[in-house]
Order: C-alpha cells, then sequence, then structure tokens
C-alpha cells in the first residue's frame, strides 16, 4: 500500500498522498505538515493526488487546512495527478477555487 | 453454484481511526456481488467512510472502546446500510447536518459529512439522542444510473 511521502525544497513542500485520504490519514498528514511549515519558510505546498484511491470529506480539511496556512503569508496550494473519484469530492466541495493545477512548466 | 440475492451482515468494531479503512473494505465485498458499478462502489465506500469516521470521531472521540456497528442488508438490486453509535449523541440534528458545520474545527473537519451521505446515497435518516447514541440509516438502490462502467465479477 502507497503510504505519504513529504519532500521540502527551499520554500516549496510537496506532499506525495497516499492510496487513503481518509480520517485516520489526514490526521497524520496535518501532523507531518505542520511540523515542515514551522521548520521552514513554506509558502508553496504541492498536493501529488497521482496514487490516491479514495478521499472523503477529511481529506477536505486537509486541503483546506494548507490553504488556510498558505494564504496567511501570501502563498499557495496546487495539486496535480488528481484521478475520476477525487476530482468529484473536489467539484462537490468547491475545492478546485482554492487550489491551482500544478503545471511544472506554467510556474518554474 | 446458488446465487442468493438477499444477504445481511453485522459487524462492530472499536473506535479506532484505522477501521475506517475496514468498513469501506468490509462494504466494498458485501456489495460486490451485486455487481456495483465503479461509480456506484464509490460512493457507498465514501458514504460508509463519512458515517464510520463521525462514530469514531464525534460519537466517541476515538477512544478506541465504544464499539460501532455496522448492519448491512440485501434485497435484490436495493441495499440498506446502517451505521450505529452508543456515544454521545447529537443535541441538534438539522444544525450537524447543514453544509460545512462542524463541532470540531479545531480538528479541520470540513462539516461536509453528512451532505456526502446524502449526495451519495439513495436516502439518508439520521436519528439521534443526547447521551445515548446516533444512529445513521442509508439507502441506495444499484442499476439506476444508466451509463456505467461495471466493475468486473
Amino acid at each position: 500500500m502507497k503510504t505519504e511521502r513529504f519532500e521540502v525544497y527551499g520554500g516549496t513542500m510537496v506532499i506525495h498522498l497516499g492510496e487513503d485520504l481518509d480520517h485516520h490519514n489526514a490526521v497524520y498528514i496535518r501532523e507531518m505538515a505542520d511540523g515542515y511549515v514551522d521548520k521552514y519558510p513554506i509558502d508553496r505546498i504541492i498536493f501529488d493526488f497521482s496514487g490516491v484511491e479514495f478521499m472523503d470529506s477529511s481529506g477536505i480539511g486537509v486541503v483546506m487546512g494548507r490553504y488556510k496556512q498558505m494564504s496567511y503569508v501570501g502563498g499557495a496550494v496546487y495539486v496535480y495527478g488528481i484521478g475520476k473519484n477525487v476530482d468529484r469530492i473536489f467539484q462537490m466541495s468547491g475545492l478546485y477555487k482554492l487550489v491551482k493545477q500544478w503545471n511544472q512548466a506554467e510556474v518554474e | 453454484m446458488r446465487r442468493s440475492s438477499t444477504n445481511i451482515c453485522e459487524i462492530s468494531f472499536p473506535a479506532l481511526s484505522e477501521n475506517e479503512s475496514f468498513a469501506r473494505m468490509a462494504v466494498s465485498a458485501f456489495v460486490m456481488p451485486g455487481n456495483p458499478t465503479l461509480e456506484e462502489l464509490s460512493d457507498i465506500k465514501t458514504a460508509i467512510s463519512e458515517a464510520v469516521t463521525n462514530a469514531i470521531l464525534h460519537g466517541y472521540n476515538q477512544d478506541g472502546i465504544g464499539k460501532v456497528h455496522m448492519r448491512f442488508e440485501r434485497e435484490e438490486d436495493s441495499f440498506t446500510f446502517m451505521v450505529w453509535d452508543e456515544g454521545v449523541g447529537i443535541e441538534n440534528v438539522e444544525q450537524a447536518m447543514e453544509p460545512l458545520y462542524t463541532s470540531r474545527p479545531e480538528l479541520e473537519r470540513s462539516g461536509m459529512g453528512f451532505s456526502f451521505m446524502e449526495a451519495f446515497m439513495d436516502s439518508l435518516a439520521v436519528e439521534s439522542e443526547p447521551g445515548k447514541g446516533t444512529k445513521v440509516t442509508m439507502t441506495k438502490s444499484l442499476g439506476t444510473n444508466a451509463d456505467a462502467s461495471v466493475c468486473d465479477e
């Protein structure tokens, strides 16, 4: 089973999400992400959804929480690799209004 | 082999967050013989996940002791899913069901749980009594959606 992985490059944190983004995993991701945000001057968080097969409303909280943090510091949250199941959750909850699609070519 | 289209399953487990994925696997296994589409299966897993998370997190505050109960029933293509707890209960069910309402904002809860149960299932009923517990009953009929990518047998 795929698990979460965190990478920090300067002001950018990439969160490679695992197979399930439910309440159980949300707690862990939040704690890990908060640890990095406290330690490094992060103003850009990129969520890699390519490994996610399941997401429920707990996942919305994870993305919204990071969005709020990045807003405080004038930063932004990006996503990529969103599949069909996760896309429905994003659509229904309006999360696409808060995050940007990560497109390396455009940003760098 | 005789194939039965009527079935009942009851499962109970303690209020531990790792049981959220167990609950999803259990409901998938129960529904699979009814040949759900990928979307129907995803709907059901999400709704069960929301109900079970509520019981674990709000009903029992993840005490690892309180029991979460699930009962699944199948009658042909019609499924009924019940999830209940003997936890703290909900003071104001109507308020709890409002989109974006959460009693635990400090835990980054989105307040979308009941909205998703409602959206992904055909019906949702919530009974609750403070100090006694909460029971969620959801129904879903398979094959009502025309566009369908059927899961493998």
